[in-house]
């Protein structure tokens, strides 16, 4: 029977773990992401998992040991954050040349410098073009949810290509909240207990050669397999979250629309901060303000031609990122949004907020303040900062 | 937000505030409440102010944002009031529960409270009476059941009750010592 407890982001994670039950798992524990691991490391020596864990003495560690096990066709996991994430940049798109399903728990937290321990989502924005499948959670019922869905989306065979579930640090990593936990046995036959990987080194019958050097004759095609296999999986995400609706309620998809249809003014956003919009969203409309939230909840494939049907009909749009991205024309978000609605005819009016930088706290006061400014959007810059000292 | 009530409890690293919040998040979720728990994510040091918090509702919470007007503040340490405002954001409809010896009117008197409902239990002796250490957090929570209402006693009782003696299995005194601190506290709480 499902049940309902309560769980941190980081406990929900390491549960959805504990049922998938990966063959290998390869972790070096940093903040906020600690937990997951640990958590799961206990399971290992409680001897509730049937898992290897390979403690390793770093991240780049971790993902090459993540790398050697899924090469071998065993069912992978890892979890990080932050610098670890960085650590791993240099094996992440090996991980994904290779099509090696490995799926990570990533909590987001600000990269260094300065150091800092909190949210924002600049460590996995900053890997976006590595062919990692990117989701991200509003809530804790949500990473769950997408990292059971993450084993089938990344094992299947149009795809074959790593996943990330992340969700924002501390923000929900340690919020203690009411999740629903299904059933082992519904999990186990969700994911499929048999997996038979493609290509696995240990296939004896089928001996195969990975990570061989590929120069000018066949590099291009493989890279280009990789796209198609990135454009393929928005398909597969899409039928797996019809799957997992069908069988345990909750339904998810590339982007969520919240009262976006008839709405004059609206933000998209990633993570937490959608939760506390649609609080925002219901208040302005209680004041006959018509406001609306469009989540993106698949980051990577980047849903472009979703979110410009979805913003066509909309007056005036407020894209907010949780990560700079220094290159001087505002957020990762906003760029990729412009570039979604460069063909569309009827382009909403846009501006960019950059919000929330290292764990910089966003409350309901600034998100009506967003949509405030976009009542007189002619008058407000192209990109700003939202909440920061001047 | 009209179902939803927010509690902020102070107290200082060591002494259980973050355990408290959980606790009663656990408690209220099994009462059939939504509920989030979630410390104040600074430096963690022995004996420095720290902060937590809840959300019980009725219905689904969707705020991942901090709590700056709490309904309820609970002090687990005397010592924080004048030296941090504890009262801060509560309005005047609000309810303070400190752990102290002071009656209401004399807590009232020495922070110069206008409005709110001002709670007091001695939980530090409580808690050394029941629990044999000064653990003021699980008496508190006993004190908080009374002065919001927000959970039915018993019902919370018989679930603290069965996640300690999970938590406890082979110190059932400890068990035994929590549910008489947090009875002890209920009753003996003192409000106006």
């Amino acid at each position: 029977m499902a049940k309902f407890v309560a769980k941190t982001g980081n406990e929900a994670m390491a549960e959805a773990m504990r049922q998938i039950n990966p063959d290998v798992v390869a972790a070096y524990p940093i903040t906020p992401a600690t937990e997951v691991v640990m958590i799961f490391a206990k399971y290992v020596a409680d001897g509730l998992v049937n898992t290897e864990y390979v403690p390793v003495e770093s991240e780049h560690s971790a993902m090459s040991a993540c790398v050697g096990a899924s090469a071998a066709g065993g069912r992978v996991m890892t979890g990080t954050s932050s610098q670890g994430l960085v650590y791993m940049y240099e094996i992440l798109p090996i991980a994904s040349a290779l099509r090696l399903p490995i799926v990570m728990c990533e909590v987001n937290r600000a990269i260094s410098g300065p150091i800092n321990i909190h949210c924002d989502h600049s460590d996995t924005m900053a890997a976006r073009d590595f062919g990692w499948i990117q989701i991200f959670s509003e809530n804790s019922q949500e990473a769950y949810d997408s990292l059971i869905q993450a084993v089938r989306i990344a094992e299947n065979h149009d795809v074959l290509l790593p996943t990330m579930v992340t969700t924002d640090g501390f923000i929900i990593s340690h919020c203690l909240d009411k999740i629903e936990v299904l059933d082992d046995k519904d999990i186990t036959a969700f994911i499929g207990k048999d997996r038979k990987p493609n290509n696995s080194l240990l296939d004896l019958d089928k001996p195969t050669t990975l990570g061989s050097i590929d120069l000018q004759d066949y590099y291009f095609e493989h890279r280009v397999q990789v796209a198609e296999a990135i454009k393929n999986s928005k398909k597969t995400i899409i039928e797996v979250a019809n799957e997992f609706a069908k069988k345990f309620g909750r339904q998810y998809g590339l982007i969520e629309e919240y009262k976006l249809a008839d709405a004059d003014y609206a933000i998209v956003a990633l993570g937490s901060t959608c939760g506390t919009a649609k609080v925002v969203i219901d208040e302005l409309r209680a004041k006959g303000i018509k406001a609306g939230l469009l989540k993106i909840r698949v980051y990577r494939p980047f849903p472009a031609e979703e979110i410009a049907q979805a913003l066509s009909k909309i007056k005036n749009v407020a894209v907010l990122d949780r990560a700079d991205g220094w290159a001087g024309q505002g957020g990762p978000a906003y760029a990729e949004i412009k570039a979604a609605l460069y063909k569309s005819k009827t382009p909403p009016k846009m501006i960019n907020f950059v919000y929330g930088l290292g764990g910089r706290e966003i409350d309901k006061d600034q998100l009506a303040h967003v949509y405030d400014c976009l009542k007189n959007i002619e008058q407000q810059p192209d990109v700003q900062y939202l909440g920061v000292r001047e | 937000m009209d179902n939803t009530v927010e509690i902020r409890w102070h107290g200082r690293g060591g002494q259980g505030a973050k355990t408290a919040a959980l606790l009663f998040g656990e408690a209220a979720l099994s009462l059939g409440k939504f509920i989030q728990a979630f410390p104040e994510y600074g430096p963690e040091r022995m004996g420095a102010p720290v902060a937590s918090f809840n959300r019980i509702s009725t219905e689904p919470i969707r705020l991942h944002c901090s709590i700056t007007n709490p309904g309820i503040v609970i002090v687990l340490d005397q010592t924080l009031m004048g030296k941090v405002d504890v009262t801060e954001g509560l309005p005047a409809t609000g309810i303070l529960i400190v752990n102290t010896t002071d009656s209401p009117a004399e807590v009232r008197a020495k922070l110069k409270l206008q409005g709110l409902k001002v709670f007091t239990v001695d939980a530090s002796g409580i808690s050394k009476a029941t629990i044999g250490r000064d653990i003021p957090n699980t008496p508190l929570l006993g004190a908080l059941v009374k002065a919001s209402n927000l959970l039915d006693f018993a019902s919370m009782l018989k679930d603290t009750e069965e996640k300690l003696a999970i938590k406890f299995k082979s110190k059932p005194e400890i068990v035994k010592g929590n549910i008489e601190a947090i009875k002890r506290a209920y009753n003996e709480v003192k409000g106006e």
